[in-house]
Parts: structure tokens; C-alpha cells; sequence
């Protein structure tokens, strides 16, 4: 445990408002050296107002900010990173087609008579990263690399561009699986022990327990508190966060039990030693109505691939699939949509939202485009579809008019959800629906995802969060290394699917 | 996969355009007599002089995820008016040439500041700078102007004899343009303002989140552009002893599918100033080998080179497809890889059910 008196970086009676809200009122925040210090909330909490404080992206109303002891006010993240904070963004900010070395070192490169001295970079770059542990060629593009590694290219830089004293990471691990972020905890745990203050933000309970010796806890722009992580129990801290006992889950298992006895009859979806060579082996799947199928296992097991094979985008080499007692012979997306499946991509930023359309226009694209762009909807019409759904799915906003960009990740995730619902399709696919968003609008898409099942729709669910695959699944299917390995049904616990998982002898 | 292997792929595009260039060669070289002599070579050279000086700045602006569609008017507008500079207004022709390139510099970087500083699309802007520039041309003379000043015509005659060739020789431009050549290849690959632009091609948030001077970065591209169309206006006003408004008109499309085929990928970050040595090379010889044959209509050239150009677009994309599906793939395998051996089984059963 840290000792009281390192104090690093501190933060006193911070205010920040916007206009029509009080993002921040009267918080503290204090960060040592040494110490891993977690930053958690709700969506609206106020952390990240705080952490653009400290970043200098925004300035505060109030306040006073102290870093070693001396005033401080960041004007600007480059600003910030002069006096010593560095930032890592969860979007990896580096150029992926500059090589690993130019990556970590660019803008203070090592010159000889004006000149680049590539050799020196290499060498220079390779000390830096094997500081890290990790062992790769600097000499590669960035983008031969895993988001993981790039990742930590990005902590490379991070340190190496000024002599940060503080390190924030922006939810780090939300496009990592379990050993990529075990190795950056190992990469954390290091420079922590070098007297490093990391800022570790995440939605990650677990992670949080990992890594972290204090957390602090905002709600609705206020400080909670600062406690030790190690007596702190979860329960405690969730309840703390959302303010509220946690009833979702329990109605969920409610719904779930419900839908259970649905499965009868023909499968909507069959799927015979369907596959593509190079992503996922051939495997056979029956989706019923009315039920939730949960795909689980690491990165790059094939999760992705096989959602992508049975919307159309990839098309199989070898396999049949029926929807609904028909062959689909001819694979596209466009295919897949009008004969009633629909498909949430994993990254909603890049693949599935339009960020400068308004609600109601992301929410009427897909209905749009079923019907052709000869029979225009009217905005009459538009506008109740967007409102039956912004009611349904209880998204949070003032209007059906407000850009998709100003929302939160949860009500963003319900558009993209809503966009699908409007075109009722009998077979949903989702590809990680909850990433990135905060607990309570997670168990809120969970539930929301078994009543549309309990309505009658099929849907195939894939996560990373493998207690979030168990609590919303009928059946759970494992993929390890492109294949289908084993399917459980939903009374199989965590243990037996991570061994599934995992493979091996055990 | 080794080292060796990763290498050859990212120079691909390179080697591609110079085996097209090869291959091409060598058929004129086994067709035509003319061919076999060295200075047809270096002809190459001699006649491209001035694509190749524009066509290099070109290729730093599509790098740094730009295009400037008004090089071919600037090079017009600096022919014409250094013609009438030295036969209207009897200037020094020295002061000509520097006044020239820096009207160019000046051209290129206010196009820059409208692009970066109004965010305007620089297709628009430049396609203005392009009408702007053709206009000022029939401003300043209606009709083609000769120059016959007694410095632009030595430097026309000056033939620079090529050690180890008995009779082969290259024109000053040819040399100019091969000195904008080494310069620019320097730029590219051993300064940080060459490997800015390369990161601000790649991804320009990055660049900026990186504390690059991308807005000085951006602008001054559009400037060196015009300077090197000014350089090329020279080139060619020498090489032609006038100026003209009509003068070197669609070069602006030469130039980019020089760089095109010279690997350089037109969504930024990516390619050589070497290959854009080689696209214009490619886009001459074509030339060359038509001007031989004698039969073909000289518009066959530009068929030639569009086929080129339009091959070359797709064997991108396809490589660049390529690429992405390897990565992903590659990540894949590395993943699967660490997770059989990196994490002990106990620890990921207790990180994932504590």
C-alpha cells in the first residue's frame, strides 16, 4: 500500500458545469505514487469530465489541481503531457502504418546531421519496449501487430514522449481478451512499482480487483468516496456506483426460465458444416425461436467469423444454411436482411452507427433501405417509429432529433438495436453488444435482448464477458481456435466453460 | 512468416511497377533498333524531366492524404509569365527563376492554409487554384510567347556527358529533375518532416494526438508542391523556349498516375519516391515505345497509361485486402498462440470466477 504522504497528483473542490448540467461539483480526487488507482461510475458520473481535466482537455470552474505539491492547469493534452500526464485512449491513437520504432519515437527521433539515425531509433525502441517486457521487432509496421501490443506501443510512447510522472489508461482492456490484459496488468504492475501513478479506467469489476490498490467512486457528478480496493466488497461497489440494489439481474433469470421451454419444432436457423477456410471450421448450429444462443471463447476463436458467415458478409466454401426451411444459396448481407436476419457489429463506432444522423434517421435507415428508396417513409411516420422505439427500449434522450453522437454507449448500442428491431427480423445477431458500456445499461440490453427471444425472435449472442454470456444464454456454444468445441446449456458453470475454452488436457 | 517474406510484401507495389518497367523495356529493346542505344535511356529522362520534378511533389501531397489538381496550370502560368517577364519586361533571368518558385511556394501555400485552416476538401481548392492559375495565364498573353533570352537557351543546349557512355548525355533539366529526385527521396525517409507526413497520411487525428505540427505540416506540402511545379514550369519553359497558356495541360493527371503506378497508395501514408521515379519512367517508355512503332496514334499513350493506371489502383486494393485479412489472421494465431502458453490455468480461472 502506498504511504500517505507520496501524494502525486490532487485535486481539490473541483466544479465543471455544462450547459443544463452540473458535471462536477465539489470533488476530490488524489492520486500517489506507486499506486494503481481506479476512476469508476456510472454513464453521467462525471469520470470522464474528471480525467479531461487532468488531461487538460477541459478546464475546471473551480478548483484547485496539484501535481508534486505545485499548482497545476493543463491547457491542453500536449500541454499536460509536457508537465508529466499521459494519456492512453481506449481508440489506440498511433499511425498503423509507420513502423513500431517511428511509433514510440516520432517527434523526438534520434538524428545525426539533421538526419534520421534509423539504427539508433531501432536500438533506442527496442530498449523502451523490452523496459515493458515485450519482445517484438520495431522494425514492423504497427498494424502487423494485435490491438494488444499496439496497445502497449501506445504506453511506450505515452512514457517515452515526456517523463510522465502520472499515466491514465481509458478503458485499455476493452478490445483485449483475458491474456492480452493480463499482460498489460503486468506491464501496470511494473511501472507501478518504478513509482508511477496510473489512473485506470474501466468497466471491468473484475479487472478493477486485479490491478487496482484504490478506487474511486463518482455519481451523478458527485465523489462517493475513495476506498481501499482490498476492502472494499463488490457488491458494495456497485451498489455504491449505480446508487441503487441491483433487481435486473434477478428479473432476468425470471424471463429466462420463462422462454426456456419454447424450443420446439423446426430450427429458424440450420447451419451444416457451414465454414471458411482461414476463419472458422465448419460447424453445425440450430437456432430456435425464441431463444438466446450465446457464442463464447477468446479473441480470434472465430466468434466474430461465424456471425459474419451466417449474415452473408463472408461468403462459405463449404456447408448448407437454412433460415426458416429455405437453403440460402446466394450470401450477402442485403440476402440475409430480407429474409429477417440482422446483424449488430462488434464495433458500433466504425461499422454500425452514423455518429452526425439523428436518432430517428439511424433508426429509420435500415427500414429505409428494405423498402427501397422510392417509398420514402414520411416524417410523420419516421418520427413515430423512432418514438415507439426510444419508448421500448428506454432510450435516454430528449428527443428523437438528438444527434446519435451526443448520446452515451448504452443508448447508442439501443439505437443500433432499435435500427434492426424496426425491420422485425426473426433472427438477431449480436456481436458484443455491451462493450464499452456501463453496468446498469448492460444488464438493461441484457434483459432487453431475453424479451425479444421471449417474443419469439432467435438470436445468436456473442461476448467476451463470459458471465454475461451464462446470465443471458439458453445454450452456450464454444469456439477455441476457429472450431466449435462443445454447447452447454445454461446450467453449466463458468469454471467448466473456460476449461472448454482454454483446451488442453484437463 | 519471416523477415525476408514481410519485407518483399510491403515493397510489392514497388516491385511491381519496376517490373512492368522491365519487362517493357525489354520488349522495345528486342523490337526496335533505336531502342538499344543507351541514350534512349536516358531520353527517358531528358523528355520526363519536367513530370518527374511535378509528380515528386505530387507524391508527398497524396501521402499526406492530399491531391493538387493545379500543377499543370501552375507550370503553364510559370512558362508564360517568365516568358513575358524576360521578353516584355527585359528581367534578369535569375531573378525570373527565383521569382517563379517563390510565386509557386507562395500558390501552393495559400491553397494549403485554405485547406487545412477552412477544412475545405483540397480537391475543390485545388481545382479553384487550377482554374485560377490557367486564367491568370491568358491575363498576362493570349498567344505563345518565345523566349529568347541567351541564358534560358544555354541552359537548353547544355548537354552533360555521362561518364562510362561514349555517347550518351543528359539535358540540364534531366539532371534538375534527378537532383529533386535524391532531395526528395531524403526528405521522405531520413527527416521527421518526411516521416510526419507519412503519419499524417496514415491516420491524421493520431498525428495530431502524437503533438506533430500537422497544420504547419500540411500547408507547407502544398507549398514544396508548388515549388516543384514552379521547378517543373522552368524545366519545361527551358526545354521549350516559350510559354504558353495551353502548355501542359491534364499534366496534373499525369502526375498522379505516375505516382499511382509508382506504388503510392491514394488513401496516404503509404509509398515511395523511388516508385514515382519508376511511374513516370513507365508512363515515358509507353510513350517512347508508340513514337517507335510509328504506326499507333500518339492518343495511344494515354490509353496505355489509364489501363496502367487502373490495374495498378486494383492490384492496391487487392494487396491492401490482402494485407488486412494476413493481419487478422495473424492476430488470430498469435492470440491462440499465447493463450496454450502465456497464462498458467489457474490464473485465468481465478481472474475469471473471482
Amino acid at each position: 500500500m502506498p504511504d500517505s504522504n507520496t501524494s502525486l497528483l490532487s485535486m481539490k473542490g473541483i466544479y465543471k458545469a455544462f450547459p443544463g448540467v452540473q458535471a462536477l461539483e465539489n470533488v476530490d480526487f488524489e492520486l500517489q505514487k506507486g499506486e494503481i488507482h481506479a476512476i469508476v461510475g456510472e454513464n453521467g458520473a462525471g469520470k470522464s469530465t474528471l480525467v479531461k481535466i487532468i488531461t487538460g482537455v477541459e478546464r475546471p470552474d473551480n478548483g484547485r489541481i496539484e501535481l508534486d505539491g505545485v499548482p497545476i492547469q493543463a491547457k491542453s493534452p500536449q500541454h499536460a503531457q509536457e508537465l508529466g500526464i499521459s494519456t492512453v485512449y481506449q481508440e489506440i491513437n498511433l499511425c498503423e502504418n509507420l513502423s513500431v520504432a517511428e511509433n514510440i519515437l516520432l517527434g523526438r527521433e534520434p538524428r545525426k546531421f539533421g538526419r534520421i539515425d534509423w539504427r539508433a531509433m531501432q536500438a533506442q525502441a527496442i530498449q523502451i519496449l523490452r523496459h515493458l517486457e515485450i519482445d517484438i521487432d520495431a522494425t514492423k509496421d504497427l498494424g502487423d501487430y494485435s490491438i494488444a501490443i499496439q496497445q502497449m506501443i501506445a504506453i511506450a510512447r505515452a512514457l517515452e514522449i515526456s517523463s510522465a510522472k502520472v499515466l491514465i489508461l481509458d478503458e485499455p482492456t476493452s478490445s483485449l481478451d483475458t491474456h492480452e490484459t493480463e499482460k498489460l496488468f503486468q506491464v501496470m504492475r511494473k511501472l507501478k512499482s518504478e513509482g508511477l501513478g496510473i489512473i485506470f479506467i474501466t468497466h471491468f469489476i473484475d479487472q478493477i480487483y486485479e490491478v487496482t490498490d484504490r478506487i474511486t467512486i463518482l455519481r451523478n457528478g458527485k465523489l462517493v468516496g475513495t476506498y481501499e480496493t482490498a476492502v472494499l466488497p463488490r457488491l458494495e461497489l456497485i451498489a455504491k456506483m449505480i446508487g441503487r440494489v441491483m433487481g435486473d439481474f434477478n428479473d432476468m433469470v425470471q424471463i429466462k426460465l420463462k422462454s426456456d421451454k419454447q424450443r420446439a419444432g423446426e430450427p429458424l436457423l440450420r447451419a451444416r458444416s457451414l465454414g471458411h477456410s482461414g476463419s472458422i471450421a465448419p460447424f453445425d448450429l440450430d437456432l430456435y425461436t425464441g431463444e438466446v444462443v450465446g457464442l463464447a471463447g477468446l479473441l480470434g476463436s472465430g466468434r466474430t467469423e461465424t456471425a459474419q458467415l451466417i449474415f452473408g458478409i463472408d461468403k462459405p466454401d463449404s456447408g448448407r444454411l437454412t433460415m426458416a426451411g429455405e437453403e440460402i444459396k446466394h450470401f450477402s448481407p442485403a440476402d440475409s436482411i430480407a429474409k429477417g436476419i440482422a446483424f449488430c457489429p462488434e464495433d458500433r463506432k466504425a461499422d454500425g452507427i452514423v455518429d452526425d444522423l439523428t436518432i430517428r434517421e439511424n433508426i429509420v435507415l435500415a427500414v429505409q433501405s428494405n423498402k427501397g428508396w422510392a417509398k420514402r417513409l414520411n416524417k410523420n411516420q419516421q418520427y413515430e417509429l423512432a418514438e415507439k422505439f426510444i419508448k421500448m427500449l428506454d432510450i435516454s434522450t430528449p428527443s428523437a432529433d438528438q444527434k446519435v453522437k451526443n448520446l452515451s454507449g448504452g443508448n447508442q448500442q439501443k439505437v443500433i438495436l432499435a435500427r434492426w428491431l424496426a425491420t422485425n427480423p426473426q433472427l438477431l445477431i449480436l456481436d458484443e453488444p455491451t462493450r464499452g458500456i456501463d453496468i446498469g445499461a448492460k444488464a438493461e440490453i441484457q434483459k432487453l435482448v431475453l424479451e425479444l427471444a421471449e417474443e419469439g425472435k432467435a438470436c445468436l449472442f456473442i461476448s467476451s464477458e463470459l458471465e454475461e454470456v451464462l446470465r443471458t444464454s439458453h445454450r452456450i456454444n464454444v469456439l477455441r481456435d476457429q472450431h466449435f468445441v462443445a454447447e452447454f446449456s445454461d446450467e453449466v458453470d463458468e469454471h467448466t466453460i473456460m476449461q472448454t475454452m482454454a483446451g488442453g488436457e484437463k | 512468416m519471416t523477415n525476408k517474406l514481410k519485407i518483399d510484401r510491403k515493397f510489392m507495389p514497388l516491385l511491381a511497377t519496376v517490373g512492368v518497367f522491365a519487362l517493357l523495356y525489354l520488349y522495345g529493346f528486342l523490337q526496335y533498333k533505336g531502342m538499344r542505344q543507351p541514350q534512349a535511356f536516358f531520353n527517358l529522362f531528358i523528355n520526363n524531366a519536367f513530370l518527374l520534378i511535378t509528380s515528386i511533389g505530387m507524391t508527398f501531397v497524396i501521402l499526406s492524404e492530399g491531391i493538387d489538381l493545379s500543377v499543370g496550370a501552375v507550370i503553364a502560368l510559370t512558362s508564360v509569365a517568365s516568358a513575358a517577364l524576360l521578353e516584355n519586361y527585359g528581367m534578369n533571368p535569375v531573378l525570373v527563376i527565383v521569382l517563379m518558385l517563390l510565386m509557386g511556394t507562395l500558390f501552393g501555400g495559400i491553397m494549403g492554409a485554405i485547406i487545412h485552416f477552412f477544412k475545405v476538401q483540397p480537391f475543390i481548392v485545388t481545382l479553384a487554384g487550377m482554374f485560377f492559375a490557367r486564367g491568370m495565364c491568358f491575363f498576362i498573353s493570349l498567344d505563345a510567347i518565345p523566349i529568347k533570352d541567351p541564358l534560358y537557351r544555354t541552359m537548353a543546349l547544355t548537354r552533360i556527358q555521362i561518364p562510362g557512355f561514349e555517347r550518351a548525355f543528359l539535358s540540364l533539366s534531366a539532371v534538375i529533375a534527378i537532383v529533386v529526385l535524391i532531395v526528395g527521396m531524403y526528405v521522405a525517409h531520413f527527416t521527421r518532416y518526411g516521416r510526419s507526413i507519412y503519419a499524417i497520411g496514415g491516420n491524421e487525428q493520431s498525428a495530431l494526438l502524437m503533438g506533430l505540427p500537422v497544420g504547419r505540416i500540411k500547408v507547407s506540402v502544398y507549398a514544396l508542391n508548388g515549388f516543384c511545379s514552379a521547378l517543373a514550369g522552368i524545366v519545361f519553359s527551358i526545354s521549350l523556349l516559350s510559354g504558353h497558356g495551353l502548355y501542359a495541360v491534364n499534366v496534373e493527371l499525369d502526375a498522379i498516375a505516375s505516382v499511382v503506378i509508382g506504388g503510392t497508395l491514394l488513401t496516404g501514408g503509404q509509398g515511395y519516391v523511388f516508385g514515382t521515379l519508376f511511374g513516370v519512367l513507365v508512363t515515358g517508355l509507353i510513350q517512347m515505345l508508340i513514337q517507335f512503332n510509328g504506326e499507333l496514334s500518339s492518343w495511344w499513350t494515354r490509353i496505355a497509361v489509364g489501363a496502367l493506371t487502373l490495374i495498378f489502383i486494383g492490384v492496391q486494393s487487392l494487396f491492401t485486402s490482402r494485407r488486412k485479412k494476413r493481419q487478422a489472421l495473424g492476430r488470430a494465431s498469435l492470440i491462440d498462440v499465447e493463450a496454450k502458453t502465456a497464462v498458467p490455468m489457474e490464473d485465468k480461472l481465478t481472474t475469471g470466477s473471482a
